[in-house]
């Protein structure tokens, strides 16, 4: 979540003329693209699932965009300056392989069952109770992460522009709000495409700017060598390379300022926590459901993959740049924030400073559209995701059942409406109790971290029970909250950041992020293990003819010989991860 | 009916390259001083319309090799 504490530096953004031209342009856009889709909407597949019919590439970039909200660009910038290029493993070791593995070989359940939601593959799979512990929560999960990136979005307006904070919350609602009632999710994909091409239009120019004034590539490197080893951003344990080298340094948790060392971060991050999210989370899944064949659906992620793989260049070198240059009085320096009458750098600073910084008027507009437009981008894909989920997963299935299609269709609008007000409603929760918010995530993330076992072992043995996976998703919610309750990382005191359940804590932790990846590794053994056994000691209560195209060994396998070597998603997947392994090399 | 999504991408971005190389025809250099020293008005402007023109042209011309089928 974005702290905002008082900022002993606020960058200011002037806006003109012509920048507000660019933002209204935007918002006429969006709302046109919404208009024109509302013909199109017909039945509740149409609205939910985009009449299954959206080409890769659009799903694919979609499928990108819905996860680049405002928070990870943002995010990502401020990892960047204070982490370096290690940062990166976030994208090439957090989210390529996972999003190969999901399009090669999880596509074709997801897809072929013809489930229209994550939690209902789990019905089908397994049984009523793990689809409802799993809808529930992912429901409630989407609507306050996107109360929460609206807040952080709103405050940042009102902080760099001076905008009336409640004003600059509601437009930006109201105007997702508009898209998706009238266009449903086809409309929130068209809008993600756009938006995604903004992203990338906006910040650009930032790269090109920031390294033209750092001397280049070189320059940059040289430069962070000093960040590295200086007393005041680094550490004397620290290599020179440390900002610079994405592995080198990772040998030990106390060389990085990530604190992490290699085995947490290809485990925790790499396997557990990236697999969780990019397989299992229905937020990025549904963009691929929607593909128009079996064998589109499984291209979506890769497409994704290849963007996703060079990300880095947009949303981590802006944030390297900016601590080289206050570092070494480059010109440039960080916003500086005051906590407890102590001023330290503002790191969610580092892409609204920099805006500031190189951005005449004209380009600061579309700078500024970019940063509304992943904002919105990110919201949208958590209100698509959670109306659909609402109105299958729980309406249909638990309030009203039977009801004609029309019917659900309507109730899919009513849960645009209602989704956005009550992420409204947490917007002004996040305002006005941070530590609400702050305590909501930690047990989304609790919930989340054990559930890539539970898809991996349904997809992959038969034998799996719906009492396993039940079971086995409890214990590794268990298990995340227990590693908690038990660790801290250093410097922490004990209650939201861990240690709650004892007075001595069992083991202090070099980072928070190191602390993050153990509790998902915990999690997800756990449940790895208990379901195993607890599906070895219940009986199987589906047939193989029912678990057909749910599981691995009972699903024709379908050839994809007849298309040519580039529509193949086999071959595809391994040459993105060619490129992946390619690229930490590169800047091992 | 859905519209080929090229159309709208095509049209917002021509309208903002349009309006950026036009802005930075007309501003004096002392404005670009932050950017150091370029018209990155001008510049983006250009490869943002070129890149509009791009996305309009595919999509006119699948249209109308569609139409013709």
């Amino acid at each position: 979540m974005i702290d905002l504490f008082p900022l002993a530096t606020v960058p200011t953004l002037r806006l003109h003329g012509v920048d507000y031209l660019l933002l209204v342009l935007y918002f006429v856009f969006v709302i046109a693209i919404g208009a024109f889709l509302k013909r199109s909407m017909k039945s509740s597949e149409d609205f939910f699932l985009s009449g299954r019919s959206i080409p890769a590439w659009i799903a694919g970039l979609a499928f990108l965009s819905a996860n680049l909200g405002a928070q990870e660009v943002i995010g990502m910038a401020a990892s960047g300056a204070k982490y370096g290029i290690s940062t990166a493993h976030f994208y090439w070791i957090g989210a390529v392989p996972a999003m190969v593995f999901v399009g090669v070989f999880m596509m074709p359940f997801y897809y072929g069952s013809k489930a229209r939601s994550v939690p209902e593959y789990l019905k089908l799979r397994y049984d009523e109770k793990t689809r409802a512990f799993n809808a529930f929560s992912f429901a409630a999960m989407t609507i306050f992460s996107s109360g929460i990136s609206m807040y952080a979005m709103a405050k940042l307006l009102n902080l760099l522009l001076g905008w009336n904070f409640d004003m600059a919350l509601w437009i930006s609602a109201l105007i997702v709000l508009a898209y998706i009632f009238l266009g449903g999710l086809t409309s929130a994909i068209y809008n993600e495409v756009m938006q995604f091409f903004l992203i990338i239009f906006g910040f650009a120019p930032l790269v090109f700017l920031g390294l033209k004034n750092v001397g280049g590539w070189p320059g940059l490197k040289e430069k962070l060598a000093i960040v590295a080893t200086s007393p005041i951003y680094g550490s004397e344990n620290y290599s020179s390379d440390a900002w610079t080298s994405a592995w080198g340094s990772l040998g030990s948790s106390s060389g990085n300022p990530m604190g992490v060392e290699w085995f947490g971060m290809a485990m925790g991050l790499g396997f557990v926590l990236s697999f969780g999210y990019w397989c299992t989370d229905f937020l990025v899944v549904q963009r691929a459901m929607v593909a128009k064949d079996e064998n589109s659906a499984r291209l979506v992620p890769l497409i994704a993959s290849v963007p996703k793989m060079l990300f880095p260049i947009l949303v981590i070198v802006p944030g390297m740049i900016a601590i080289a240059l206050t570092a070494t009085n480059g010109g440039f320096s960080i916003p500086e924030k005051i906590v407890d009458g102590a001023t330290m750098l503002d790191y969610d600073m580092v892409i609204p400073g920099m805006l500031a910084h190189y951005f005449p008027t004209g380009l600061l507009g579309l700078g500024l559209t970019a940063l509304m437009a992943s904002f919105m981008s990110g919201m949208a894909g958590n209100v698509t995701a959670f109306n659909t989920v609402w109105t299958y997963d729980i309406y249909q299935s638990y309030i009203a059942k039977g009801k004609s299609d029309q019917h659900y269709l309507w109730m899919g609008r009513v849960a645009t409406v209602v989704g956005t007000l009550v992420s409204l409603a947490a917007a002004y929760m996040a305002n006005s109790f941070n530590n609400i918010m702050d305590m909501l995530q930690l047990v989304f993330a609790f919930v989340n971290a054990p559930l890539f076992a539970t898809f991996l072992l349904g997809m992959f043995w038969r034998r799996t029970t719906g009492n396993g996976a039940f079971f086995g998703l409890v214990s590794g919610t268990l298990a995340a909250a227990i590693h908690h309750g038990l660790t801290l990382p250093y410097g922490a005191s004990a209650g939201i950041k861990g240690g709650w359940l004892v007075s001595e804590v069992l083991h202090r932790y070099p980072s928070e992020m190191a602390q993050n990846f153990w509790t998902a590794i915990w999690s997800w053994s756990s449940c790895f293990v208990v379901t195993i056994l607890v599906s070895l000691l219940t009986k199987r209560l589906k047939t193989d003819d029912e678990l057909r195209g749910l599981v691995f060994s009972l699903t024709e396998r379908r050839t994809d010989r007849y298309l040519v070597w580039y529509k193949r998603p086999a071959v595809l997947g391994a040459i993105i991860l060619a490129f992946a392994v390619a690229l930490n090399i590169i800047f091992a | 009916m859905k519209f080929d999504l090229r159309l709208p991408i095509g049209l917002l971005f021509i309208a903002y390259g349009a309006i950026l190389l036009i802005y930075g025809l007309f501003t004096s250099e002392a404005m670009y001083q932050c950017s150091l020293g370029i018209n990155v008005n001008l510049l983006w402007g250009a490869v943002m319309l070129v890149f509009g023109g791009i996305m309009f042209a595919l999509a006119f011309y699948t249209r109308r090799k569609g139409a013709d089928s």
